[in-house]
């Protein structure tokens, strides 16, 4: 797909509207608003012009790979899917339903274009590298893309794989960091900080650049990048609940359930912003 | 093709599973294309050389990351490889559980996990090398096969079977260089029932691993007190038949279990979780290590501390029989 900047930017406003309509009907299970919200734009360019997938042939060899590590967003990559035609919107209303497939932590399902069951974080990253390691093995050109949360660079297990990805130079492999400087308890500064993720990737011997997350242009400048033998680590800043201002930026919006008067109040502001 | 030659069968013997483990390896990675090795900086302990050099674009070093081994064998698993990664029992089984659990098995791929001088194998090197509960842990996960051979030719066997087979598995590799020989090249190994070793009347053994041979040297030292004792070697542990391992029990009136192995999960748990369904069944005698911390000591004085040598376990089998 190789949409405008303009529908990407449109593509990211209907993420952002499908998940508030799963969360407030989730009821009380609620949702993943904030991550979900910080990563509209990171989803909606990469699915609108970076991504070689096609969902009519969601399983053709030669696609890119999407892993989303931070698995507990999955309710924005399920909007994004249904928005590329991988989902359809009875998937969406299943959300979090008894029995459904589309549960808070998705599910490996790749004729719905989710590549692995994902939600225990730090581990996407040693997935992708496999999944980059069999590319190289088998001369194929597509490119591993995987979506990390900053708060999720607190397992070790991401810096297992962040040693790894570097002594096998793998520069079909892009990690980006959804950086948006919370965590379930609060900000990742008080919880367990990290100094300078971008210094500890560099130090790991890493490609890195450091963007604005929400800024379309840049998120495509930065993809389309490659260091030659070396894997890339995209560090994007973003807001957590970003597209809902008063909310914005604060903390407590992890994991949320939504009263009907917070949804039309929400589904105002968001309008607002289209 | 992998060669069960008398000569083959002796070398393995004397090498330990651990150490034929990487020479089998390497000779099914001839006749596999979609194998690969990933090992957790220890080629070395398993004898990865020759197939790092042999087949160096199908191996990996790790490095000491299992977590990320074995996400990593996930990863090139999903893309259609048949991956054997390996470490010491309790790293590639304790250390990992989750994501043998999550990544490999509940999206069923296709990735072994080789432990390496599981048991009491590694002797003095301490009780953060034994392992002692891999296989109540392992066996407890939908969609991973559980095999624990009882030397290297059913090793060899199971391997075989292994590099074909499309799923998750856990290998248990237990014993030493040296450990004795169970089967011999015509072995007929099935992956889906037990192996009854040796017929008897009154006591039946059910052993895993390196006590199935201990367990037909006690039942030997049995006949001569008029004991007839049965062997039956249960090497796949996860999933188990019950209906058949309570009707094979039902030939006996005393049953007993022996494993390098805590008797809480292993195969003592598992007859006994099979017996328990069924209304009239013999009584069940579990031999392993009981839940208790273990101050090491090399591998003779560790399995005999623990009560798991032919002499007591024939003991064991005369003070019970005769109650």
């Amino acid at each position: 797909m190789k949409m405008t900047k303009e529908c990407i930017q449109e593509l990211a406003w209907k993420i952002r509207d499908d998940v508030l309509d799963m969360t407030y009907h989730a009821g009380v299970e609620g949702g993943h608003i904030g991550g979900a919200f910080s990563a509209a734009e990171i989803l909606a360019t990469l699915y609108g012009s970076e991504l070689n997938v096609d969902s009519k042939k969601p399983i053709d060899s030669a696609r890119d790979r999407f892993i989303l590590s931070k698995g507990h967003i999955s309710i924005a990559h399920y909007a994004v899917l249904k928005e590329c035609g991988f989902l359809n919107q009875e998937d969406l209303d299943s959300f979090e339903n008894n029995g459904s497939l589309f549960s808070t932590h998705e599910v490996e399902s790749l004729k719905h274009g989710i590549e692995v069951t994902s939600g225990s974080l730090g581990y996407g990253l040693s997935i992708g590298i496999g999944v980059a390691l069999s590319a190289r093995k088998k001369n194929q050109s597509y490119r591993t893309f995987v979506l990390l949360g900053d708060g999720e660079c607190n397992e070790g297990s991401v810096w297992e794989a962040a040693m790894a990805a570097a002594k096998y130079k793998l520069d079909n492999l892009i990690a980006i960091v959804d950086k948006n400087s919370q965590q379930l308890d609060g900000f990742t500064t008080e919880v367990m900080p990290i100094c300078d993720i971008q210094q500890v990737f560099k130090g790991f011997g890493w490609s890195t650049i450091v963007i604005n997350g929400h800024d379309i242009e840049a998120i495509q400048k930065a993809v389309r990048g490659k260091a030659d033998g070396k894997p890339t680590v995209i560090i994007a800043e973003t807001v957590k609940s970003k597209g809902l201002p008063t909310i914005e930026g604060k903390t407590g919006w992890h994991h949320a359930r939504i009263t009907e008067e917070q949804y039309m109040k929400f589904k105002q502001a968001l309008e607002g912003t289209r | 093709m992998i060669e069960f030659s008398s000569q083959n069968i002796m070398q393995w013997s004397r090498m330990g599973m651990r150490k034929a483990y990487g020479v089998i390896l390497n000779e099914l990675a001839n006749d596999y294309d979609n194998i690969i090795s990933i090992a957790a900086d220890v080629a070395d302990s398993a004898n990865l050389y020759d197939f790092a050099a042999q087949h160096s674009e199908r191996h990996y070093n790790a490095g000491i990351s299992e977590q990320n081994m074995v996400a990593m064998a996930a990863g090139l698993a999903k893309e259609g490889a048949n991956v054997f990664v390996t470490s010491f029992a309790p790293f590639v089984s304790l250390r990992v559980y989750e994501v043998i659990r999550t990544l490999v098995c509940y999206m069923n791929l296709n990735v072994k996990m080789v432990a390496l001088s599981s048991g009491f194998s590694l002797g003095v090197q301490g009780a953060t090398h034994y392992a002692l509960e891999d296989i109540a842990i392992m066996r407890a996960i939908p969609n991973l096969l559980v095999l624990s051979p009882a030397d290297t030719t059913e090793m060899a066997k199971a391997m075989e079977f292994l590099a074909r087979y499309d799923g998750s598995a856990y290998l248990r590799l237990t014993g030493l260089p040296g450990s004795a020989a169970v089967y011999k090249a015509d072995y007929k190994y099935d992956v889906n029932c037990f192996d009854v070793i040796r017929e008897g009347e009154d006591v039946g053994i059910f052993a895993t691993g390196t006590l199935v041979n201990e367990s037909v040297r006690a039942a030997r030292l049995l006949t001569k007190h008029g004991i007839s004792t049965g062997v039956v070697n249960l090497s796949t542990l996860n999933p188990v038949k019950p209906e058949e391992i309570a009707n094979e029990c039902s030939k006996y009136s005393l049953v007993l279990t022996t494993e390098e192995h805590n008797i809480v999960g292993g195969i003592g748990s598992i007859i006994s979780e099979a017996l328990s369904a069924t209304s009239k069944h013999p009584r069940l005698i579990r031999m392993g290590t009981v839940d208790s911390n273990q101050i090491a000591g090399n591998y003779a004085y560790m399995m005999e501390k623990n009560g798991l040598t032919a002499k007591a376990i024939a003991e064991k089998v005369i003070q019970e029989f005769n109650e």
